[in-house]
């Protein structure tokens, strides 16, 4: 953490301090370089002087801190004030999962931050043993106005790098790269940075130019891989072929950070059966897949999730059969919030649509 | 080939096989009407009943699908109706997503059937019946009964 390559995320760490010192806020959750092994994780930090080895930047994520603050916050409300420093797609399942009522944001400060990209947890680890710096080659790509090849698919098709619906924006585009824009963007994010005594940024010219090149980039990416996507999986016999590694699992489910059911319908009685049934199955069509219920699994959890789907890929990373599942997800979840008008993570007064519905809509012919 | 579908070859005309989701206060209602009232129906159709359209998770309608059934039907009271005053709603949404996900994946959500039959509509629920059974051998046999590595 010598080098000058630091500056941005020693930078960071300080605001964060700062904010801690000031008494704006009581802890912070930010991910953390592991004190053994390569690896980052998620943080929930109550003393600022541990915040030393803070990653707000953290090129790798082991999992959708929407997730995080659920487990936080389900039972029963925070009594002390968190700052929590999340990525746009953490964000928004964020908010899917408030209108899931699986999280309570009083006393949570959203502290959005400008989301590059990341790696896998795979990736990640092997860039560290080969000696290569992730920070190094993140300022590399953003200088030269590219996206890394090894970055994590949902991030290049991320057409979502910028935070919303935060209090606080660190801004890493339109910057020099050492020193963050910080945007205040409620009025808590108001009240923090004025107790700080830190002037509210407004976005610039260059911040926003180079949002949307970036923004531009991702979407088109994404459009390739969606119609690429729907020629792979179109038809149960393509469908079949995409799903054959399935092991049954189940980590995309885990992982999912808006699948928020506390027990799983699939995990549940309803799937033991009598040896009778195995054996009548078998007689049927002559024999069986065993495990069973692949297909209805993964069916089944789209129409549970694809309309809350925020594209964050961890359904991808935690596949041991190195399914390409963001893809598969991303596309249906497209298509499906495409027909309710409705994006996940966007407000949180918009109602979700499977609980909600119109008198004069979608009549059966 | 798979026992069901050489059963299918085999016999002259393809007979599809329905699974009906009919909710109590409504459309198993009208079914029985059209019992009582002697209306002729193709036999082709399997009812389930449930308490409203809106109970009705896609798995059920999925795992009939791959269970071999041609077709399902979701059918519940009229909108304004319902029971349990919006359930048949919610029914509505949730058979759009299925069947939009099923057209993102190329699976034929022709198969998937949502109606409203209320509980006078005896009629109604044969002439549904008539006509899915109509449209399901246009379509042809569903072939998720093809695969046994579903």
């Amino acid at each position: 953490m010598e080098k000058d390559e630091y500056d941005l995320t020693r930078n960071i760490t300080n605001f964060l301090k700062e904010m801690m010192v000031k008494d704006c806020v009581d802890l912070i959750l930010v991910p953390q370089k592991l004190p053994v092994g390569e690896g980052v994780v998620q943080s929930l930090v109550a003393d600022e002087g541990k915040l030393e080895n803070a990653d707000p930047l953290a090129f790798v994520m082991p999992v959708n801190s929407g997730t995080i603050i659920s487990d936080m916050t389900k039972v029963t409300p925070s009594k002390k004030k968190i700052a929590a420093l999340l990525k746009s797609c953490e964000i928004r399942a964020l908010i899917e999962l408030v209108k899931l009522k699986q999280v309570l944001l009083d006393n949570i400060i959203i502290i959005g931050i400008d989301c590059p990209g990341t790696y896998s947890m795979n990736d990640y680890r092997s860039m560290i043993e080969e000696g290569k710096s992730p920070m190094s080659e993140f300022l590399k790509n953003i200088k030269e106005g590219k996206d890394d090849e090894k970055m994590r698919i949902a991030c290049k098709v991320c057409e979502y790098p910028i935070p919303e619906n935060a209090d606080i924006i660190i801004g890493i585009y339109g910057s020099n790269l050492k020193n963050p824009i910080i945007m205040a963007k409620s009025e808590t994010g108001k009240e923090i940075l004025k107790k700080m005594g830190i002037d509210s940024q407004d976005e610039t010219k260059e911040r926003k130019e180079q949002i949307n090149t970036l923004t531009k980039r991702r979407l088109d990416s994404w459009n390739t891989l969606l119609s690429e996507t729907q020629k792979e999986v179109t038809g149960i016999e393509n469908l079949l072929k995409f799903l054959a590694p399935c092991i049954n699992c189940h980590n995309c489910m885990d992982v999912c950070p808006v699948c928020y059911c506390r027990e799983c319908f699939f995990e549940s009685p309803t799937f033991e059966y009598e040896s009778e049934k195995y054996l009548s199955w078998a007689e049927r069509k002559g024999l069986v897949k065993m495990p069973r219920d692949t297909l209805l699994f993964h069916l089944t959890r789209m129409n549970h999730m694809a309309t809350s789907c925020v594209g964050c890929g961890m359904c991808e990373q935690a596949c041991p059969s190195k399914i390409e599942l963001l893809k598969l997800y991303k596309s249906v979840g497209h298509n499906a919030q495409k027909v309710f008008d409705y994006v996940p993570g966007r407000s949180l007064d918009e109602e979700l649509p499977l609980i909600t519905f119109r008198e004069d809509e979608l009549e059966p012919k | 080939m798979t026992e069901d579908v050489k059963k299918e070859s085999e016999s002259k005309e393809f007979e599809p096989k329905i699974v009906g989701f009919l909710c109590k206060w409504c459309s198993s209602t009208a079914a029985d009407l059209a019992g009582t009232t002697r209306i002729q129906y193709p036999p082709n159709i399997r009812v389930i009943r449930l308490m409203c359209s809106g109970s009705v998770d896609s798995v059920y309608l999925i795992k009939a699908l791959m269970e071999g059934a041609d077709g399902v039907l979701v059918a519940g009271c009229h909108p304004g109706d319902c029971h349990y005053v919006e359930g048949n709603y919610k029914a509505r949404r949730r058979a759009t997503l299925l069947k939009d996900i099923l057209k993102t994946l190329g699976l034929e959500s022709e198969r998937v059937w949502i109606r409203w039959i209320g509980a006078d509509e005896g009629r109604k629920f044969a002439e549904t019946v008539k006509e899915m059974t109509e449209e399901l051998k246009k379509l042809g046999p569903n072939p998720m009964k093809n695969y046994w590595n579903i």
